[in-house]
Protein backbone atom coordinates (compact mmCIF):
# COMPACT_ATOMS: atom_id res chain seq x y z
CA UNK A 1 0.00 0.00 0.00
CA UNK A 2 3.04 2.53 0.54
CA UNK A 3 4.54 1.96 -2.70
CA UNK A 4 0.93 2.70 -4.42
CA UNK A 5 1.00 6.00 -2.50
CA UNK A 6 4.70 6.69 -3.44
CA UNK A 7 3.51 6.62 -7.28
CA UNK A 8 0.75 8.31 -6.31
CA UNK A 9 2.84 11.13 -5.43
CA UNK A 10 5.42 11.34 -7.90
CA UNK A 11 3.75 10.56 -11.08
CA UNK A 12 0.75 13.29 -10.62
CA UNK A 13 0.04 12.52 -14.24
CA UNK A 14 -1.23 8.75 -14.29
CA UNK A 15 -3.15 9.10 -11.37
CA UNK A 16 -6.42 6.98 -12.46
CA UNK A 17 -4.04 3.98 -12.89
CA UNK A 18 -2.24 4.55 -9.12
CA UNK A 19 -5.50 5.35 -7.51
CA UNK A 20 -6.50 1.82 -8.96
CA UNK A 21 -3.48 0.39 -7.79
CA UNK A 22 -4.30 1.82 -3.82
CA UNK A 23 -8.07 0.69 -4.11
CA UNK A 24 -6.81 -2.90 -4.69
CA UNK A 25 -3.91 -2.52 -2.10
CA UNK A 26 -6.92 -1.52 0.73
CA UNK A 27 -9.10 -3.98 -0.41
CA UNK A 28 -6.62 -6.76 -0.18
CA UNK A 29 -5.08 -5.23 3.13
CA UNK A 30 -8.90 -5.75 4.43
CA UNK A 31 -9.36 -8.67 3.36
CA UNK A 32 -6.51 -10.56 4.94
CA UNK A 33 -7.64 -8.35 8.27
CA UNK A 34 -10.66 -10.38 8.17
CA UNK A 35 -9.24 -13.97 6.74
CA UNK A 36 -7.07 -13.52 10.13
CA UNK A 37 -10.45 -12.91 12.12
CA UNK A 38 -12.25 -15.63 11.45
CA UNK A 39 -9.13 -17.61 13.73
CA UNK A 40 -9.35 -14.84 16.54
CA UNK A 41 -11.13 -14.81 19.25
CA UNK A 42 -11.29 -11.58 21.79
CA UNK A 43 -11.09 -12.27 25.79
CA UNK A 44 -12.07 -10.10 28.82
CA UNK A 45 -10.42 -11.93 31.22
CA UNK A 46 -10.96 -10.67 35.23
CA UNK A 47 -7.65 -9.39 36.66
CA UNK A 48 -7.01 -12.31 38.74
CA UNK A 49 -7.32 -14.71 36.29
CA UNK A 50 -4.68 -13.44 33.74
CA UNK A 51 -1.88 -15.79 34.28
CA UNK A 52 -3.57 -19.10 34.35
CA UNK A 53 -5.80 -17.66 31.25
CA UNK A 54 -2.39 -17.36 29.24
CA UNK A 55 -1.14 -20.62 29.85
CA UNK A 56 -4.84 -22.31 28.65
CA UNK A 57 -4.90 -19.48 25.73
CA UNK A 58 -1.05 -20.90 24.61
CA UNK A 59 -2.79 -24.69 24.68
CA UNK A 60 -5.97 -23.69 22.96
CA UNK A 61 -3.58 -22.17 20.35
CA UNK A 62 -1.83 -25.05 19.85
CA UNK A 63 -5.13 -27.53 19.98
CA UNK A 64 -7.37 -25.77 17.41
CA UNK A 65 -4.96 -23.41 15.76
CA UNK A 66 -7.40 -20.76 16.67
CA UNK A 67 -5.63 -17.80 18.56
CA UNK A 68 -7.36 -15.71 21.79
CA UNK A 69 -6.55 -12.37 22.30
CA UNK A 70 -6.63 -11.75 26.17
CA UNK A 71 -6.98 -8.27 27.49
CA UNK A 72 -7.07 -8.09 31.17
CA UNK A 73 -9.23 -5.23 33.64
CA UNK A 74 -11.66 -4.78 36.37
CA UNK A 75 -14.55 -6.77 35.52
CA UNK A 76 -17.11 -3.66 36.15
CA UNK A 77 -14.99 -1.93 34.01
CA UNK A 78 -15.51 -4.85 31.15
CA UNK A 79 -19.35 -4.52 32.12
CA UNK A 80 -19.24 -0.67 31.25
CA UNK A 81 -17.21 -0.90 28.57
CA UNK A 82 -19.44 -4.01 27.03
CA UNK A 83 -22.64 -2.24 27.13
CA UNK A 84 -20.97 0.45 25.19
CA UNK A 85 -19.92 -0.93 22.49
CA UNK A 86 -16.45 -2.76 22.95
CA UNK A 87 -15.77 -5.74 20.72
CA UNK A 88 -14.92 -7.90 23.27
CA UNK A 89 -16.88 -12.36 22.15
CA UNK A 90 -16.16 -13.68 25.57
CA UNK A 91 -16.03 -12.53 28.91
CA UNK A 92 -14.39 -14.51 31.71
CA UNK A 93 -15.70 -12.55 34.72
CA UNK A 94 -14.27 -12.41 38.23
CA UNK A 95 -18.20 -12.73 39.52
CA UNK A 96 -21.45 -14.40 38.68
CA UNK A 97 -23.70 -11.23 38.67
CA UNK A 98 -21.92 -9.66 35.80
CA UNK A 99 -22.23 -12.18 32.96
CA UNK A 100 -25.97 -13.07 34.46
CA UNK A 101 -26.89 -8.92 33.90
CA UNK A 102 -25.31 -9.22 30.92
CA UNK A 103 -27.46 -12.45 29.64
CA UNK A 104 -30.76 -10.02 30.73
CA UNK A 105 -30.05 -7.17 29.01
CA UNK A 106 -29.22 -9.50 25.61
CA UNK A 107 -25.90 -8.48 25.69
CA UNK A 108 -24.76 -12.13 26.28
CA UNK A 109 -25.50 -15.48 24.47
CA UNK A 110 -28.94 -16.87 26.72
CA UNK A 111 -27.58 -20.51 27.99
CA UNK A 112 -23.85 -19.90 27.65
CA UNK A 113 -22.96 -19.09 31.07
CA UNK A 114 -20.90 -21.60 33.23
CA UNK A 115 -18.81 -21.28 36.41
CA UNK A 116 -14.94 -21.52 34.89
CA UNK A 117 -13.53 -21.72 38.36
CA UNK A 118 -14.14 -20.56 42.27
CA UNK A 119 -11.88 -18.23 43.67
CA UNK A 120 -10.27 -19.09 46.95
CA UNK A 121 -9.48 -16.10 48.94
CA UNK A 122 -6.45 -16.12 51.37
CA UNK A 123 -5.15 -13.76 54.39
CA UNK A 124 -1.39 -13.32 53.25
CA UNK A 125 1.36 -11.19 54.48
CA UNK A 126 4.61 -10.62 52.89
CA UNK A 127 6.02 -11.91 56.18
CA UNK A 128 7.28 -15.20 57.18
CA UNK A 129 5.45 -16.25 59.78
CA UNK A 130 3.04 -13.32 60.88
CA UNK A 131 -0.07 -14.94 59.60
CA UNK A 132 -0.84 -18.07 61.53
CA UNK A 133 -2.32 -21.19 60.15
CA UNK A 134 -6.05 -20.19 61.79
CA UNK A 135 -6.26 -16.65 60.50
CA UNK A 136 -6.45 -15.57 64.86
CA UNK A 137 -3.87 -12.69 63.77
CA UNK A 138 -6.89 -10.83 63.05
CA UNK A 139 -8.24 -10.85 66.55
CA UNK A 140 -4.55 -10.37 68.39
CA UNK A 141 -2.34 -8.73 65.66
CA UNK A 142 -0.66 -4.97 66.05
CA UNK A 143 -0.55 -4.76 62.69
CA UNK A 144 -1.11 -1.11 61.29
CA UNK A 145 -2.96 -1.77 57.40
CA UNK A 146 -5.24 -4.81 56.56
CA UNK A 147 -5.28 -4.57 52.57
CA UNK A 148 -8.78 -5.51 51.11
CA UNK A 149 -9.78 -4.99 47.90
CA UNK A 150 -13.21 -2.30 47.75
CA UNK A 151 -16.06 -4.48 48.31
CA UNK A 152 -18.35 -2.45 46.37
CA UNK A 153 -16.56 -3.17 43.23
CA UNK A 154 -14.51 -6.45 43.72
CA UNK A 155 -15.72 -10.14 44.51
CA UNK A 156 -13.19 -11.18 46.61
CA UNK A 157 -13.04 -7.96 48.91
CA UNK A 158 -17.10 -8.47 49.13
CA UNK A 159 -15.92 -12.16 50.34
CA UNK A 160 -13.13 -10.65 52.68
CA UNK A 161 -15.61 -8.45 54.33
CA UNK A 162 -17.84 -10.78 55.01
CA UNK A 163 -15.37 -13.25 56.31
CA UNK A 164 -14.49 -10.23 58.27
CA UNK A 165 -18.44 -9.75 59.17
CA UNK A 166 -18.59 -13.56 60.28
CA UNK A 167 -15.49 -13.62 62.11
CA UNK A 168 -16.77 -10.79 64.38
CA UNK A 169 -13.98 -8.54 63.65
CA UNK A 170 -14.76 -6.10 61.11
CA UNK A 171 -15.22 -3.22 64.25
CA UNK A 172 -11.70 -3.78 65.59
CA UNK A 173 -9.62 -4.20 61.73
CA UNK A 174 -12.35 -1.23 60.14
CA UNK A 175 -10.12 1.97 61.08
CA UNK A 176 -6.95 0.01 60.02
CA UNK A 177 -8.57 -0.95 56.43
CA UNK A 178 -6.65 0.23 53.33
CA UNK A 179 -8.38 -0.91 50.05
CA UNK A 180 -7.02 -1.45 46.82
CA UNK A 181 -9.25 -0.61 43.34
CA UNK A 182 -8.86 -4.05 42.86
CA UNK A 183 -7.41 -7.61 43.68
CA UNK A 184 -4.18 -6.82 41.87
CA UNK A 185 -3.42 -3.51 43.90
CA UNK A 186 -4.47 -5.16 46.61
CA UNK A 187 -1.94 -7.57 46.31
CA UNK A 188 0.54 -5.08 45.73
CA UNK A 189 -0.22 -3.11 48.92
CA UNK A 190 0.91 -6.34 51.20
CA UNK A 191 3.52 -6.95 48.81
CA UNK A 192 5.41 -3.75 49.15
CA UNK A 193 4.73 -4.18 52.87
CA UNK A 194 2.86 -1.07 53.18
CA UNK A 195 0.10 -3.42 54.61
CA UNK A 196 0.96 -6.00 57.11
CA UNK A 197 -1.64 -8.19 55.72
CA UNK A 198 -4.34 -8.47 53.52
CA UNK A 199 -6.99 -10.63 51.75
CA UNK A 200 -5.90 -11.58 47.91
CA UNK A 201 -6.64 -14.20 45.60
CA UNK A 202 -4.80 -17.26 46.38
CA UNK A 203 -3.87 -17.48 42.50
CA UNK A 204 -1.76 -14.29 43.27
CA UNK A 205 0.58 -15.91 45.85
CA UNK A 206 0.68 -19.87 43.97
CA UNK A 207 3.48 -20.63 42.37
CA UNK A 208 3.94 -24.24 41.17
CA UNK A 209 1.47 -25.58 43.17
CA UNK A 210 2.64 -24.13 46.60
CA UNK A 211 2.08 -20.68 48.36
CA UNK A 212 5.74 -18.97 47.23
CA UNK A 213 6.90 -16.45 50.03
CA UNK A 214 5.27 -15.16 53.33
CA UNK A 215 2.87 -16.72 55.39
CA UNK A 216 -0.96 -17.10 54.53
CA UNK A 217 -4.13 -18.21 55.62
CA UNK A 218 -6.60 -20.12 53.65
CA UNK A 219 -9.76 -18.77 54.77
CA UNK A 220 -12.56 -21.74 55.01
CA UNK A 221 -15.61 -21.65 52.28
CA UNK A 222 -17.98 -21.28 55.37
CA UNK A 223 -16.57 -17.97 55.68
CA UNK A 224 -18.40 -15.64 52.74
CA UNK A 225 -20.70 -16.86 49.98
CA UNK A 226 -18.81 -18.63 47.14
CA UNK A 227 -16.32 -16.65 44.53
CA UNK A 228 -18.08 -18.10 41.25
CA UNK A 229 -16.20 -16.96 38.41
CA UNK A 230 -18.44 -17.29 35.64
CA UNK A 231 -17.73 -17.18 31.78
CA UNK A 232 -20.09 -15.72 29.10
CA UNK A 233 -20.41 -15.57 24.68
CA UNK A 234 -21.33 -11.99 24.12
CA UNK A 235 -23.16 -11.00 21.49
CA UNK A 236 -20.52 -9.96 19.61
CA UNK A 237 -18.81 -13.60 19.33
CA UNK A 238 -22.24 -15.17 18.59
CA UNK A 239 -20.88 -16.22 14.84
CA UNK A 240 -17.51 -16.74 15.73
CA UNK A 241 -16.37 -20.57 15.58
CA UNK A 242 -12.96 -19.63 18.04
CA UNK A 243 -15.07 -17.58 20.56
CA UNK A 244 -17.46 -21.16 21.38
CA UNK A 245 -14.12 -23.27 20.81
CA UNK A 246 -12.65 -21.59 23.10
CA UNK A 247 -15.50 -21.85 25.67
CA UNK A 248 -15.47 -25.53 25.26
CA UNK A 249 -12.00 -25.47 25.62
CA UNK A 250 -12.40 -24.49 29.28
CA UNK A 251 -14.06 -26.99 30.34
CA UNK A 252 -11.74 -29.79 28.86
CA UNK A 253 -9.53 -31.90 31.63
CA UNK A 254 -6.37 -30.10 29.79
CA UNK A 255 -7.70 -26.44 31.18
CA UNK A 256 -9.13 -27.65 34.29
CA UNK A 257 -5.24 -28.74 35.38
CA UNK A 258 -4.22 -25.51 35.07
CA UNK A 259 -6.83 -23.61 36.39
CA UNK A 260 -6.73 -26.17 39.82
CA UNK A 261 -2.80 -25.88 39.69
CA UNK A 262 -3.30 -21.56 40.45
CA UNK A 263 -5.04 -22.76 43.42
CA UNK A 264 -9.01 -22.05 42.44
CA UNK A 265 -12.06 -24.97 42.90
CA UNK A 266 -13.39 -26.63 39.72
CA UNK B 1 -29.18 17.19 45.41
CA UNK B 2 -28.36 13.74 45.78
CA UNK B 3 -24.41 13.86 47.32
CA UNK B 4 -23.78 11.65 50.23
CA UNK B 5 -22.33 12.86 53.10
CA UNK B 6 -19.20 10.82 51.91
CA UNK B 7 -18.85 12.49 48.47
CA UNK B 8 -18.95 15.86 50.86
CA UNK B 9 -16.10 14.43 52.70
CA UNK B 10 -13.93 13.91 49.63
CA UNK B 11 -14.75 17.45 48.68
CA UNK B 12 -13.39 18.53 51.64
CA UNK B 13 -10.70 16.44 51.60
CA UNK B 14 -9.56 17.37 48.07
CA UNK B 15 -9.57 21.47 48.93
CA UNK B 16 -7.44 20.76 51.74
CA UNK B 17 -4.65 18.59 50.01
CA UNK B 18 -4.87 20.86 46.85
CA UNK B 19 -4.60 24.18 49.20
CA UNK B 20 -1.59 22.65 51.25
CA UNK B 21 -0.02 21.16 48.52
CA UNK B 22 -0.19 24.50 46.60
CA UNK B 23 1.49 26.48 49.72
CA UNK B 24 4.29 24.18 49.81
CA UNK B 25 4.93 24.21 46.22
CA UNK B 26 4.87 27.77 46.09
CA UNK B 27 7.31 27.91 48.67
CA UNK B 28 9.48 25.03 47.79
CA UNK B 29 9.72 26.01 43.87
CA UNK B 30 9.98 29.82 44.26
CA UNK B 31 14.15 29.09 44.89
CA UNK B 32 14.35 26.33 43.33
CA UNK B 33 12.78 28.16 39.68
CA UNK B 34 14.96 31.41 40.93
CA UNK B 35 17.81 29.02 40.32
CA UNK B 36 17.04 27.28 37.53
CA UNK B 37 16.52 30.77 35.79
CA UNK B 38 19.47 32.25 36.67
CA UNK B 39 22.46 29.67 37.15
CA UNK B 40 25.36 28.30 34.94
CA UNK B 41 25.88 25.55 36.83
CA UNK B 42 26.08 22.42 34.32
CA UNK B 43 23.52 20.43 36.51
CA UNK B 44 20.55 23.33 35.13
CA UNK B 45 19.62 20.81 32.36
CA UNK B 46 19.06 17.59 34.26
CA UNK B 47 17.44 19.25 36.95
CA UNK B 48 15.12 20.79 34.71
CA UNK B 49 14.46 17.44 33.01
CA UNK B 50 13.97 15.92 35.94
CA UNK B 51 11.05 18.30 37.62
CA UNK B 52 9.51 17.94 34.18
CA UNK B 53 9.12 14.49 34.44
CA UNK B 54 5.90 14.62 36.15
CA UNK B 55 4.56 16.09 32.53
CA UNK B 56 5.77 12.67 30.75
CA UNK B 57 5.42 9.80 33.29
CA UNK B 58 2.06 7.88 33.56
CA UNK B 59 0.35 8.85 37.21
CA UNK B 60 0.36 4.78 37.90
CA UNK B 61 4.21 4.36 37.63
CA UNK B 62 5.13 7.95 39.77
CA UNK B 63 2.45 6.51 42.44
CA UNK B 64 3.76 2.50 42.16
CA UNK B 65 7.83 4.03 42.47
CA UNK B 66 6.12 6.27 45.61
CA UNK B 67 4.23 3.31 47.04
CA UNK B 68 7.67 0.96 46.75
CA UNK B 69 10.20 4.58 48.04
CA UNK B 70 8.29 5.43 50.94
CA UNK B 71 7.00 1.97 52.12
CA UNK B 72 8.82 0.06 54.91
CA UNK B 73 11.41 -1.43 52.24
CA UNK B 74 11.85 1.95 50.54
CA UNK B 75 15.13 4.98 51.41
CA UNK B 76 12.03 7.48 51.82
CA UNK B 77 10.40 5.15 54.06
CA UNK B 78 13.77 4.08 56.14
CA UNK B 79 13.98 7.97 56.97
CA UNK B 80 10.52 8.72 58.11
CA UNK B 81 10.96 5.51 59.94
CA UNK B 82 13.56 7.01 61.59
CA UNK B 83 12.29 10.17 62.55
CA UNK B 84 9.24 7.97 64.78
CA UNK B 85 6.71 8.74 61.69
CA UNK B 86 6.25 5.37 60.79
CA UNK B 87 5.54 5.05 56.73
CA UNK B 88 3.57 7.32 54.91
CA UNK B 89 1.15 5.57 52.52
CA UNK B 90 -2.50 5.46 53.14
CA UNK B 91 -1.87 8.76 55.17
CA UNK B 92 -3.10 12.60 54.32
CA UNK B 93 0.76 13.14 54.47
CA UNK B 94 1.66 10.35 51.83
CA UNK B 95 -1.02 12.08 49.35
CA UNK B 96 1.03 15.29 50.33
CA UNK B 97 4.04 14.54 49.41
CA UNK B 98 3.18 12.97 46.11
CA UNK B 99 0.67 15.72 45.22
CA UNK B 100 3.65 17.85 45.83
CA UNK B 101 5.97 15.65 43.54
CA UNK B 102 3.04 15.14 41.17
CA UNK B 103 2.50 18.89 40.62
CA UNK B 104 5.79 20.12 40.58
CA UNK B 105 6.44 21.06 36.99
CA UNK B 106 3.05 23.16 37.30
CA UNK B 107 4.42 25.36 40.07
CA UNK B 108 8.51 25.45 38.75
CA UNK B 109 7.71 26.34 34.99
CA UNK B 110 5.62 29.38 35.47
CA UNK B 111 7.82 30.78 38.16
CA UNK B 112 10.88 29.96 35.97
CA UNK B 113 9.51 31.72 32.97
CA UNK B 114 8.67 34.90 34.87
CA UNK B 115 11.66 35.00 36.63
CA UNK B 116 14.20 34.68 33.28
CA UNK B 117 11.63 37.39 31.87
CA UNK B 118 12.63 40.04 34.73
CA UNK B 119 16.02 40.69 33.58
CA UNK B 120 19.15 41.59 35.75
CA UNK B 121 17.98 45.01 35.10
CA UNK B 122 15.54 45.87 37.75
CA UNK B 123 17.51 44.52 40.24
CA UNK B 124 20.59 45.86 39.24
CA UNK B 125 18.55 49.17 39.78
CA UNK B 126 17.18 47.98 43.09
CA UNK B 127 20.77 47.22 44.40
CA UNK B 128 22.64 50.74 43.29
CA UNK B 129 19.64 52.37 44.97
CA UNK B 130 21.03 50.36 48.38
CA UNK B 131 18.16 47.30 48.65
CA UNK B 132 19.42 44.34 50.51
CA UNK B 133 18.94 41.08 48.70
CA UNK B 134 15.68 39.84 50.70
CA UNK B 135 14.60 43.54 50.33
CA UNK B 136 15.10 42.82 46.36
CA UNK B 137 13.17 39.95 46.37
CA UNK B 138 9.78 41.24 48.32
CA UNK B 139 10.06 44.71 46.55
CA UNK B 140 10.69 43.75 43.15
CA UNK B 141 10.55 40.81 42.23
CA UNK B 142 7.76 39.31 43.97
CA UNK B 143 5.32 42.67 42.47
CA UNK B 144 6.96 42.20 39.02
CA UNK B 145 6.51 38.24 38.77
CA UNK B 146 3.00 38.18 40.40
CA UNK B 147 1.61 36.61 37.08
CA UNK B 148 3.94 34.02 37.59
CA UNK B 149 2.89 33.15 41.01
CA UNK B 150 -0.95 33.15 40.22
CA UNK B 151 -0.52 30.70 37.24
CA UNK B 152 1.85 28.74 39.57
CA UNK B 153 -0.77 28.54 42.35
CA UNK B 154 -3.72 28.26 39.97
CA UNK B 155 -1.90 25.40 37.90
CA UNK B 156 -1.00 23.57 40.84
CA UNK B 157 -4.18 23.35 42.39
CA UNK B 158 -6.28 22.66 39.88
CA UNK B 159 -3.74 20.02 38.57
CA UNK B 160 -4.03 18.59 42.26
CA UNK B 161 -7.66 18.24 42.33
CA UNK B 162 -7.65 16.26 39.48
CA UNK B 163 -4.98 13.72 40.36
CA UNK B 164 -5.92 10.39 40.31
CA UNK B 165 -3.61 7.95 39.75
CA UNK B 166 -1.01 8.58 42.40
CA UNK B 167 -3.74 8.57 44.86
CA UNK B 168 -5.39 5.38 44.03
CA UNK B 169 -1.94 4.07 44.74
CA UNK B 170 -0.87 5.59 47.24
CA UNK B 171 -3.97 6.45 49.66
CA UNK B 172 -5.42 2.90 49.76
CA UNK B 173 -8.85 4.26 49.20
CA UNK B 174 -9.95 5.58 53.05
CA UNK B 175 -13.01 7.76 53.76
CA UNK B 176 -12.11 11.02 54.92
CA UNK B 177 -8.19 10.80 54.86
CA UNK B 178 -7.27 9.58 51.25
CA UNK B 179 -10.41 9.35 49.42
CA UNK B 180 -10.60 12.57 47.17
CA UNK B 181 -12.77 13.37 45.17
CA UNK B 182 -11.98 11.86 42.15
CA UNK B 183 -11.28 8.40 43.61
CA UNK B 184 -15.25 8.94 44.91
CA UNK B 185 -16.18 9.62 41.13
CA UNK B 186 -14.33 6.20 40.08
CA UNK B 187 -16.42 4.27 42.78
CA UNK B 188 -19.20 5.62 41.62
CA UNK B 189 -18.71 4.70 37.90
CA UNK B 190 -17.60 1.19 38.76
CA UNK B 191 -20.07 0.55 40.99
CA UNK B 192 -22.63 1.68 38.30
CA UNK B 193 -24.33 4.90 40.67
CA UNK B 194 -24.03 7.11 37.42
CA UNK B 195 -25.95 9.92 38.80
CA UNK B 196 -23.75 10.23 42.03
CA UNK B 197 -20.65 10.13 39.59
CA UNK B 198 -22.65 12.87 37.17
CA UNK B 199 -23.12 15.48 40.05
CA UNK B 200 -19.46 14.98 41.03
CA UNK B 201 -18.18 14.42 37.03
CA UNK B 202 -20.50 17.47 35.92
CA UNK B 203 -19.13 19.51 39.44
CA UNK B 204 -15.32 18.76 38.22
CA UNK B 205 -15.83 19.77 34.62
CA UNK B 206 -17.25 23.25 36.14
CA UNK B 207 -14.67 23.86 38.27
CA UNK B 208 -11.73 22.75 36.04
CA UNK B 209 -13.58 25.50 33.38
CA UNK B 210 -14.05 28.46 35.98
CA UNK B 211 -9.95 27.70 36.71
CA UNK B 212 -8.93 27.76 33.29
CA UNK B 213 -11.03 30.97 32.56
CA UNK B 214 -9.52 32.91 35.62
CA UNK B 215 -5.83 31.74 33.86
CA UNK B 216 -7.23 33.26 30.94
CA UNK B 217 -8.54 36.82 32.66
CA UNK B 218 -4.86 36.73 34.64
CA UNK B 219 -2.72 36.57 31.78
CA UNK B 220 -1.11 39.74 31.42
CA UNK B 221 -2.66 41.29 27.76
CA UNK B 222 -0.83 40.82 24.83
CA UNK B 223 0.82 43.77 24.44
CA UNK B 224 0.99 44.94 20.56
CA UNK B 225 4.50 45.04 19.25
Amino acid sequence: MSSSCTTFRTQPARQPRSLRHLLAGIALALGGMAAAQADEVSVAVAANFIAPMQKIATAFEQATGHKAVLSSGATGKFYAQITHGAPFQVLLAADDTTPERLEHEGRAVAGSRFTYAVGQLVLWSAQPGYVDAQGQVLRTGDFAHLAIANPKLAPYGLAAQQTLDKLGVAARVQPRLVMGENIAQTYQFVASGNAQLGFVALSQVMEDGRIARGSAWRVPATLHEPIRQDAVLLAAGKDSAAARALLQYLRSDAARAVIRSYGYGI
Amino acid sequence: MPLSADDFAAIGLTLRLAGLATAILLVLCTPLAWWLAHTRSRWRRPVAAIVALPLVLPPTVLGFYLLMLMGPQGAVGAFTQWLGLGTLPFTFWGLLVGSVAYSLPFAVQPLQRAFESLGARPLEVAATLGAGPIDRFFSVVLPLARPGFITAGILSFAHTVGEFGVVLMLGGNIPGVTRVVSVQIYDHVEALQYTQAHWLAGGMVAFSFIVLLALQWWQPERRAP
